[in-house]
């Protein structure tokens, strides 16, 4: 996993004769090393390392917050009921396949349309720079602002902005649609105002990426006459190849992590329950709703597992870039 | 000619993007300077008339109460949290990432590679033990920022950039008797501004918008941040459209201002890290 490049623990022999300083100095430096560390690692382990083992054991327990009983030891109860019983499977698996749909739609639009805007932004054009600022910026929008726009843009009354819109459209025909609130729609609305947020941040990483790639290859391919789409297949494409998969399968995790939009709009905006909760949504009201430590931490052990897979092929991939 | 049509198309296409991508981020400015009664009002919530500075007289009046909390504190919490998150994260990760990176110990292989493990633990995943541990501590505002300050993604980072600065500085330095603090100190922070920059920028991106965490921890007003406070005030009935979008503009004012003068730095902060993770 290291890539530190370190200066060769065995001096050469001619350095021979530095080597009591050498030594020495490791050893003064050893307990410096550790005071610089102290502070970072003490709150690694404290609000890191200690809780995640705290989760896998508390997963394993039946534990109420403010209740006087000691947790009690169930084994992997919790794992099996959130896995297989009828009663509360159907509600995990629900979660953790609007989990699926949000990436599945997430993950191809956002990265399609940041490489879209990236090759788009990639010219010499005039205010190029505020075009940029224009698609980044709502990358600085918190998400619990997000939620409250969009939930105007949406809101599912004629004076709601999308409706308005389609009324004056439609002659009148369409215009009442209940976008947060239609089980059809409610994911959908959350996908877009996501990937609305997130766009600008795959933007950058892709412009990035695409300047890395020699101007020769692109003259090379005038000179043969290719037409711009092309130059975009076989030049722009297989240049930014694997910063693509790389923003695909960084986009996947984050989406994964797809949380504060969905509460606050189911908490407070009039959104579908049903239709968006995703995991992290279930184990936030199980831990605070329903005051079942045990399950929710079930629930986020399960989460880890499956964003630690993704984050390795993600691992992979990138380490694939440096080779 | 084949040139200059291309450029007009270029600049069209972009531009309807712009302006459809723009069109939320103008309908919130709109909006806050507007009666709350014309706010959703259609295609017409668009429309500039009745401009004034109302709602947010009005957010600075009305939250300014015991009853409806304050609007400058929830501003100074948050201020206060990503403050402490940032200065605290830069020192006590830097320090750390140089001691991992420049320095020859015995344990610096292990102590990096549990770095990199912690790394994938995401924030999520420990938050309900988190919120179980720390029961006694809800609503105190130092519970909010102590669990991010120590970043193992920002150990990550410096690490990186440390390791690009040539050992031979370093070097020179030890001959003339400098030692790792002073190397540090003198040496290996001023000509790290950028890392410094970077990180800096995208942990107070990320803190600034924080909810998960507030969430669990505070429901006393007196010291919720503002995210948390946004997503309350808008659940109110009936709401306030006008006063609401006034105190979403407070709310992110802060961070496009830093993204306005710092915008080479925050853009090049999220590609590098990004592409670097």
């Amino acid at each position: 996993m290291s890539t530190a490049v370190s200066p060769s623990p065995t001096p050469a022999p001619s350095a021979a004769a530095a080597r009591p300083t050498t030594q020495r100095r490791r050893s003064r430096d050893w307990v410096h090393a550790l005071l610089m560390t102290a502070p970072a690692l003490a709150g690694l382990i404290a609000f890191v390392a200690v809780p995640f083992g705290y989760a896998v054991v508390l997963s394993l327990h039946k534990a109420r917050l403010g209740s006087d009983r000691p947790p009690a030891f169930v084994g992997l109860e919790q794992y099996r009921r959130i896995l297989t019983d009828p009663d509360l499977s159907g509600r995990f698996l629900h979660a953790l396949l609007n989990n699926l749909t949000f990436a599945l739609a997430v993950v191809p639009l956002q990265t399609g349309l940041a490489l879209a805007l990236a090759v788009l932004l990639n010219r010499k054009l005039r205010a190029i720079g505020l075009f940029r600022a224009v698609f980044f910026l709502p990358v600085v929008f918190p998400m619990a602002l997000v939620a409250v726009i969009w939930r105007l843009i949406l809101a599912r009354s004629d004076q709601g902005i999308l409706n308005s819109l389609l009324h004056q459209l439609s002659f009148g025909h369409w215009g009442s649609f209940d976008w947060l609130g239609s089980p059809l729609t409610a994911m959908a609305s959350v996908v877009v105002l996501s990937v609305w947020q997130g766009v600008g941040f795959q933007m950058v990483i892709l412009l990035a990426g695409l300047q890395a790639i020699p101007d020769e290859r692109y003259e090379a391919a005038q000179l043969d006459r290719a037409s711009r789409w092309q130059q975009f297949r076989h030049v722009t494409l297989p240049g930014i190849r694997t910063t693509l998969i790389f923003v695909a399968l960084l986009t996947s995790v984050l989406s994964f992590r797809v949380f504060d939009q969905v509460y606050i709009l189911v908490r407070g905006g009039g959104l579908n329950e049903n239709a968006t909760r995703t995991v992290m949504y279930e184990a936030v009201t199980t831990a605070f709703d329903q005051n079942n430590i045990g399950r929710a931490s079930a629930i986020t052990v399960v989460f880890f597992l499956i964003v630690l897979v993704l984050t390795l092929v993600q691992r992979r991939v990138a380490r694939g870039d440096d080779a | 000619m084949n040139r200059t049509i291309r450029r007009i198309a270029d600049h069209t296409v972009l531009g309807l993007l712009a302006l459809v991508f723009a069109l939320p981020v103008l309908y919130l400015v709109i909006g806050s300077l507007k009666p709350s009664d014309q706010v959703l009002a259609g295609l017409s919530g668009f429309l500039p008339t009745n401009l004034s500075l109302h709602n947010y007289a009005a957010v600075l009046h009305s939250l300014s109460s015991d009853s409806t909390g304050h609007f400058w504190r929830f501003m100074g919490v948050s201020l206060l949290v990503a403050a402490t998150v940032v200065a605290g994260g830069l020192v006590v990760n830097s320090m750390a990432a140089y001691a991992l990176s420049r320095l020859e110990w015995g344990g610096r292989k292990l102590l990096f590679t549990l770095v990199l493990l912690l790394m994938l633990i995401p924030f999520e995943s420990v938050a309900v033990p988190l919120f179980y541990l720390f029961d006694t501590q809800r609503n105190t505002v130092w519970i909010q920022a102590a669990p991010f300050i120590a970043n193992a993604f920002s150990v990550y980072q410096f690490h990186t950039f440390f390791q690009a600065i040539p050992l031979s500085i370093e070097e020179a330095a030890r001959i003339d008797g400098a030692g790792p603090w002073r190397i540090l100190f003198r040496i290996i922070y001023p000509m790290s501004k950028p890392a410094f920059a970077s990180v800096a920028i995208l942990t107070f991106l990320t803190q600034w918008g924080s909810f998960l965490w507030p969430v669990l921890m505070v429901d006393d007003p007196s010291v919720r941040p503002l995210p948390l406070e946004i997503s309350v005030f808008q659940g109110q009935q009936p709401p306030d459209w006008g006063q609401i979008l006034a105190f979403g503009v407070l709310l992110v004012l802060p961070v496009v201002v830093v993204f306005a003068f710092f915008q080479r730095w925050f853009v090049q902060g999220v590609a590098g890290s990004a592409v670097k993770e």
